[in-house]
């Protein structure tokens, strides 16, 4: 596949990172891997790790497809990746609290105000309040394409509650039952300290009315939510309860969850659902998943949610091409990481770009998520880009396009043998009274042979994803 | 523990023990059913079923009129009958998957194989499945299920709470599938006593797996007597009223150690306790079955509301 950068193999030579799994491939006969790969599958739905879908009827409960083909990065290029992660998450909560409270970016001219304070996700209910250490987004999950080399390209921030890290873990849990010697073989960097490094960034978060031990719990919608799973597991390995808004109140000036024992205060809440839902008397009147009052005692420093209501808008598609002015406005420091090119069908010059070129570019809605409103230009049928283009057309401002990048394959398992499979990657930084990343992350892969979308909800699978130590 | 976590343990238990209960219900009706017809033709053995488990109701308007087959379906398989096998053991499954962190690996994997062999028979022709396999497979697995309860669940509030589910469930259902045996004597007060009457507590006990042990305990000719006692009063016999009522106070009283306070519930299991021991064969029959068991099961709902407020609601302070 000329014009890839295939993370395995340059030139036909087998690259660094890859030598150890070049034996192992080899010596590994289809019949075993078939047999592995079964026994991989067996593994997940045993110990449960599936992803809940209601409503399209057939099994409920679906797997995410589990490629055993490991992902690897070399220590000095995961140290690259670990400084621009970091300096991202700083620089995106430094925005936060810079534009609920004084806006000196706007003043400065940096970033347009209509674009902050007339954002959807802007919530004026915290205007003016800053939340324990400054930190809005405790989790901050940066999506990285590779295309070559050197050349790591930040795709979208997610500021708001990043899925998918439980795949980071037991992918790497399932790795090492069926391949304990690779892990002898090869010296590669742990990411199972995550539970408790993520219960540590929690618990220094928790406000300053706390003077105890904080009591940390995670909030989910519920088990009919498709993350259900990934919400129960992390509260298991954090030895926290899992609760929905039904299992907590509010009286007086703090938050208590229903117990056996009766009452119990809560300090911290790590939330799995949008802000829109978790107080209807704040916002949506008509949300059963919330909790009543839940707003007031933030506001008035009772407990912690974390991410902080109102991080939604530094992860803005239109807020992103602004992340690289943050990073030197808040940090002074260039940005290691680099930007997609965005255009802003907002802007008459850009949308008249966009629409001269839809064929060759990527197409997204500024809201949308999960691979779906998107129009990958090449990878589309003259028809239906002509369609996407009166989409756009009808309403630019929900619109950006990015030109179609070349990402970087890895070599996956799939039905004819080994072959390249495009890959994306998503580490999860950790943002409290320190920022701390784990060294590896969610690598996703589109199974289909030329396909883009890593999307699990258009096909794409998971593979395990090694940092070598030094 | 959380208020709702404990409450889904309670009814994961509550479930199974339903689930094993209906499937011990149609055995009962099928075998009484081989019976010579008593008056009204098999109608009334099925009808009698169908008034002990609750069911009668919502039976009769999906169905009308009480055939065997359509009892089979709706006992074991229609999930518009929410006290179905079927619909006990998706409820189960469904309270256990809230709560999977606080089960066992064990427990949730014996779980999630009733449930997919569920969906397999669900998928099976009817003429391939006969009732008695479908009542082993459910009692088969519900009897896995209770051992990986025991042998691998750590004994914190978590599991006192299951086996309260467990517990008050059995005393309803005992109580209920003893009242079977009323609906059918109803109309032929005569026959008690005779040998078609004993044959039709037999059966009573086969369902309850317990005539062998029946006879290791008492020995002698089958009375209705003894049968009373041994599923009322013996504490010995697991499934008995007194067994399921001691059960249930064991782990009130547990919790309430654990919690370092006392609760309505618990009074009233130590009240009603100390009832059933005070009581004979003869005070029964004085008071007669149906009345004393409608009574109970009432006194069971009672001490279910108690434990609802006292730890599953979430409301207590």
């Amino acid at each position: 596949m000329p014009g890839y950068f295939n993370e395995m193999y340059q030139d036909d030579a087998v690259r660094r990172p890859y030598r150890q799994l070049e034996d192992w491939m080899r010596a590994m006969p289809d019949a075993f891997r078939s047999l592995k790969q079964a026994e991989a599958e067996a593994l997940f739905r045993r110990i449960g790790i599936t992803f809940a879908v209601y409503g399209e009827g057939g099994d409920p409960d679906r797997l995410i497809p589990f490629d055993m083909f490991p992902r690897v990065f070399a220590q000095d290029e995961w140290r690259k990746l670990d400084r621009g992660v970091k300096q991202r998450a700083r620089a995106l909560n430094a925005f936060l609290v810079d534009i609920y409270g004084r806006g000196e970016i706007v003043r400065a001219g940096k970033v347009p105000g209509r674009l902050i304070y007339q954002n959807a996700a802007y919530e004026k209910a915290v205007a003016g309040f800053t939340p324990p250490r400054g930190v809005y987004s405790h989790i901050v999950g940066i999506d990285i394409v590779r295309t070559g080399a050197d050349d790591f390209f930040v795709l979208e921030d997610n500021c708001r509650t990043p899925s998918g890290v439980s795949y980071m873990l037991e992918n790497r849990e399932i790795m090492m039952r069926m391949f304990p010697a690779l892990f002898r073989e090869n010296r590669i960097e742990p990411v199972d300290q995550y539970p408790q490094i993520l219960r540590r960034t929690l618990a220094s978060v928790a406000p300053q009315k706390c003077d105890r031990d904080p009591v940390i719990v995670i909030l989910t919608p519920g088990h009919f939510n498709s993350a259900y799973y990934e919400h129960s597991f992390l509260a298991d390995l954090m030895g926290i309860e899992l609760v929905e808004g039904q299992d907590l109140f509010v009286e007086g000036e703090y938050v208590y969850m229903r117990t056996t024992e009766g009452p119990r205060k809560v300090d911290v809440i790590y939330r799995r659902i949008d802000d829109a839902y978790i107080d209807p008397l704040c916002f949506r009147p008509d949300s059963m998943l919330g909790i009543p009052g839940l707003m007031d005692v933030y506001r008035s420093g009772g407990v912690t949610i974390a991410s902080a209501p109102g991080a939604g808008v530094a992860d803005d598609k239109a807020v992103y091409t602004f992340v690289p002015d943050m990073i030197r406005f808040y940090l002074g420091e260039e940005p290691i990481l680099q930007n997609v090119h965005t255009w802003q069908c907002g802007k008459a010059d850009d949308l008249q770009y966009v629409l001269e070129h839809l064929a060759e570019l990527v197409v997204k809605e500024v809201h949308g998520s999960g691979g779906y409103g998107m129009l990958v230009g090449p990878k589309s049928t003259k028809a239906e880009v002509a369609a996407f283009g009166l989409r756009v057309k009808a309403d630019p401002g929900n619109y950006i396009a990015q030109p179609t990048l070349a990402l970087s394959t890895t070599p996956t398992f799939v039905a004819e043998g080994i072959a390249p499979r495009h890959v994306d990657l998503r580490p999860y930084c950790l943002v409290g009274e320190r920022v701390e990343l784990v060294p590896g992350g969610l690598t996703r892969v589109a199974l289909t042979e030329g396909s883009l979308v890593v999307n699990s909800s258009q096909g794409g699978g998971v593979k395990d994803t090694w940092v070598l130590a030094e | 523990m959380l208020s709702r976590t404990a409450d889904n343990l309670y009814w994961i238990a509550r479930y199974l023990e339903r689930a094993e209960t209906m499937a011990r219900l149609l055995e009962v009706g099928s075998r009484i059913a081989l019976l010579p017809s008593t008056g009204e033709g098999y109608r009334s053995e099925w009808e009698s079923l169908l008034q002990a488990s609750g069911t009668a109701i919502g039976f009769a308007r999906k169905y009308g009129e009480p055939v065997q087959r359509n009892i089979e379906s709706y006992l074991f398989f229609d999930q518009d009958n929410p006290s179905s096998v079927a619909s006990c053991i998706v409820g189960a499954r469904e309270n256990g998957r809230i709560v999977r962190t606080a089960l066992t690996t064990q427990v949730w994997d014996a779980l999630n194989t009733v449930f997919q062999e569920l969906r397999g028979l669900q998928r099976t022709e009817r003429r391939e499945l006969d009732l008695s396999r479908l009542t082993e497979w459910t009692m088969r697995h519900t009897a896995m299920l209770r051992g990986a309860i025991d042998a691998t669940l750590l004994r914190n509030d978590g599991y006192d709470f299951l086996n309260l589910g467990y517990y008050l469930e059995r005393a309803d259902n005992t109580a209920r599938l003893m009242d079977v045996k009323y609906y059918v004597l109803l109309p032929q007060v005569d026959f008690v006593g005779s040998g078609r009457d004993n044959y039709q507590w037999t059966t009573l006990l086969r369902a309850m797996s317990a005539h062998r042990a029946f006879h290791w305990a008492y020995g002698g000719e089958v009375t209705a007597g003894k049968i009373a006692h041994f599923l009322i009063l013996n504490p010995q016999c697991p499934r008995s009223l007194l067994t399921s009522i001691a059960g249930a106070q064991t782990h009130l009283a547990r919790l309430s150690l654990q919690y370092g306070r006392g609760t309505p519930a618990l009074q009233h299991a130590d009240a009603l306790q100390a009832h059933l021991q005070t009581q004979s064969v003869d005070t029964v029959f004085e008071e007669g079955l149906h009345e004393f068991l409608t009574r109970f099961i009432h006194e069971v709902a009672v001490l279910g509301g108690q434990v609802h407020t006292a730890y599953l609601s979430g409301d207590i302070r």
